[in-house]
């Protein structure tokens, strides 16, 4: 995912333009004869993306737009910056925006350092084969669709589940999980949990696998034991990918997942589960209104694209070497 | 690492304990609702009374709710949808995917960091749920079924996984083939595609279970529920717990098939175990090629 542009080969390239433009012209044609083919092995990817990522990414003018799909973009009003500031002034807006930033936090503080001792956990494991009968188990989930573990959620801790069930047998009275507003918050992360945390571990075993087993002889030799051992090796050793992953979150902060929250929207109701992305679809395609919910949507995305940079710059500054290399 | 090293303690009796329960809780924690669905939608309705819900002791299995669910109407259809859109989408994805990776992935070819650029980029913005909406709209492609192919088809993710690997290929070989004048697509075809068939298996596996996972799309351009794929049945009948329709056009009733009707509860529990079974068919394929390091080769290059 990193496009590392070494220093010798970025000097070649600023060195090019200095020769005469008849040998460079040239040279162009003869590259472009000599692979013209690998050319058109690309382009029918780079029709699809252009034609579904790059060209609707224009149609976010409607945010500026007073839009009606009978009008279409070229024949509907423009109205400047009045759908954002209707935005702005909308307490639904905010709480969108509140929601998802607490969910955001809360995953960081209960999601993200799951993955991490899993891996520790499944490493100290001497045994290759129950290692990998565990992992064969925990990656599992990341395979089923939200749909499948929402259904599974409602049948295990739901009104009709497997605890309300086994709280009416014995007695108790039986508690509906999936539908309380005031929990919502902490079953998301719980679903996130069961879903992703055992495949969101390879990373960290693959980090864990790169550490030098010479340095934790030469540790336990000066006398460390293993809680000094993880501390001053293993920790410093997962540190890079660490603060990659946690930059890659922050630089999603607004995203937390649409479907997850889509299909539980109506049983726990818009006040706990509604974020950005489902505020975009209900204001702009079950509302109808296409230039505010495209507005909504713009703000999203510009300021993630802003956080997302800012988090790798500050990865760099930090000196870690971030998602991608400025190069 | 199979052996204790000789300079490692002793583990403590607290965690020569703990590991094996807590490893035992964690791999409880995924099985166990498999298990309990898959034990419901096999149960007949006296089971399922009997154990007031949901079953945990299987006794008197019965396939009455997939011979219902499987002999047509809304499942069958869904079923067949997704079939076919995994099947068409996998191999319209995986033959684009190849072909572009292979031709960005020789150095130096003219235009390769402009349009890997162009690859790279729609990793940081998305064109957005409206714009993205409107231009399906716009092709007239709302209700049709390529709209759950099309605006998804291609992953960046998975075009750089392929990529790196067929940069990995020694450019000797390729060189080789090329003096003895193989053209790039033969060169593809007749080395480096015999050379990559577990990362060109893996992404395909990886396509596959997102088209058969896919909901989003379905969610937004399909309207007419005659055209549904199975995972928006999931989500209507069994998320939003709307009534199966049941006769013409719904779910078969158990009495005209000539048998004992399977209870509501084990009916729907068989749907959300036809959405979990291909999944589970395709997991070992992917498990072993994890292992051999494909994806892990590529989170860290």
């Amino acid at each position: 995912m990193t496009t590392v542009v070494k220093p010798p080969e970025r000097a070649a390239r600023q060195a090019a333009p200095a020769r005469s433009e008849k040998r460079s012209g040239m040279r162009f044609r003869h590259r472009l004869r000599r692979d013209w083919p690998l050319l058109v092995m690309v382009l029918p990817v780079i029709v699809l993306l252009g034609v579904f990522h790059y060209f609707p990414t224009l149609g976010n003018v409607i945010a500026f737009q007073d839009y009606s799909p009978y009008a279409g973009i070229r024949g509907s009003e423009f109205i400047g910056f009045a759908n954002f500031s209707r935005m702005f002034s909308e307490p639904a807006f905010w709480r969108a925006v509140a929601n998802t930033l607490s969910i955001t936090a809360v995953q960081l503080i209960f999601f993200f350092p799951i993955p991490i001792a899993l891996a520790l956990l499944l490493n100290s494991v001497l045994s290759a084969k129950i290692r990998n009968v565990v992992q064969g188990i925990v990656y599992l989930p990341h395979f089923f669709s939200w749909v499948l573990v929402v259904s599974l959620f409602q049948q295990m801790i739901g009104g009709a589940g497997l605890l309300a069930q086994t709280l009416r047998d014995h007695g108790h009275s039986a508690v509906d999980l999936m539908t309380k507003p005031d929990t919502f918050i902490l079953l998301v992360t719980a679903q996130s949990v069961w879903k992703d945390a055992g495949w969101g571990m390879i990373v960290f075993l693959a980090a864990l696998s790169t550490i030098n087993p010479a340095l934790y002889e030469a540790a336990a030799a000066d006398g460390a034991n293993r809680w000094r051992r993880l501390w001053h090796i293993t920790l410093p050793g997962l540190r890079p990918v660490i603060v990659l992953l946690l930059i890659l979150r922050l630089g999603d902060a607004l995203t937390v997942g649409f479907e997850q929250f889509i299909l539980q929207r109506s049983a726990v109701g818009g006040g706990a589960a509604e974020v950005l992305d489902t505020y975009v679809y209900y204001q702009g395609l079950l509302v109808g209104d296409f230039g505010y919910g495209a507005a909504a949507g713009l703000f999203k995305g510009v300021i993630g694209l802003v956080l997302v940079l800012v988090a790798n710059r500050f990865a760099h500054l930090v000196g870690e070497q971030g998602v991608y290399s400025r190069s | 690492m199979t052996a204790r090293a000789v300079w490692e303690e002793e583990p403590t009796a607290i965690g020569r304990l703990s590991k094996p329960v807590v490893l035992t809780l964690i791999a409880l924690a995924v099985a166990f609702p498999l298990y309990v669905v898959v034990v419901t939608s096999l149960s007949s309705t006296e089971a399922v009374t009997r154990a007031g819900g949901l079953v945990v002791v299987p006794r008197e299995l019965t396939v009455a709710a997939y011979v219902q669910l499987l002999s047509g109407g809304v499942v069958t259809r869904a079923l067949l949808i997704s079939v076919l859109i995994t099947a068409v989408g996998t191999a319209f994805s995986l033959g684009i995917t190849v072909l572009a990776a292979y031709g960005l992935s020789r150095p130096g070819s003219v235009f390769h960091r402009p349009l890997l650029f162009v690859v790279l980029l729609t990793f940081l913005f998305g064109p957005g749920i409206i714009p993205s909406y409107l231009l399906v709209n716009s092709l007239g492609l709302i209700d049709h079924y390529a709209s759950l192919i099309l605006p998804t088809a291609i992953s960046a993710f998975n075009l750089i996984v392929m990529r790196s690997f067929f940069m990995g290929i020694p450019g000797e070989l390729i060189d080789s083939a090329r003096i003895d004048g193989a053209g790039e697509f033969a060169i593809l075809r007749r080395i480096v595609m015999p050379l990559s068939k577990a990362v060109v298996a893996v992404v395909g596996l990886f396509y596959a279970v997102g088209y058969w996972n896919a909901f989003f799309n379905a969610l937004l351009y399909i309207n007419d529920n005659n055209k549904w794929p199975l995972q928006m049945v999931l989500r209507t009948y069994i998320v939003q717990q709307q009534p199966l329709p049941t006769g013409a056009g719904g779910i078969a009733t158990g009495t005209g098939l000539g048998m004992q009707p399977a209870p509501g509860l084990a009916i729907k529990m068989a749907i959300v175990v036809i959405a979990i079974v291909p999944v589970l068919l395709v997991y070992p394929f992917i498990q072993r090629h994890f292992t051999k390091g494909v994806i892990i080769g590529a989170v860290k290059g």
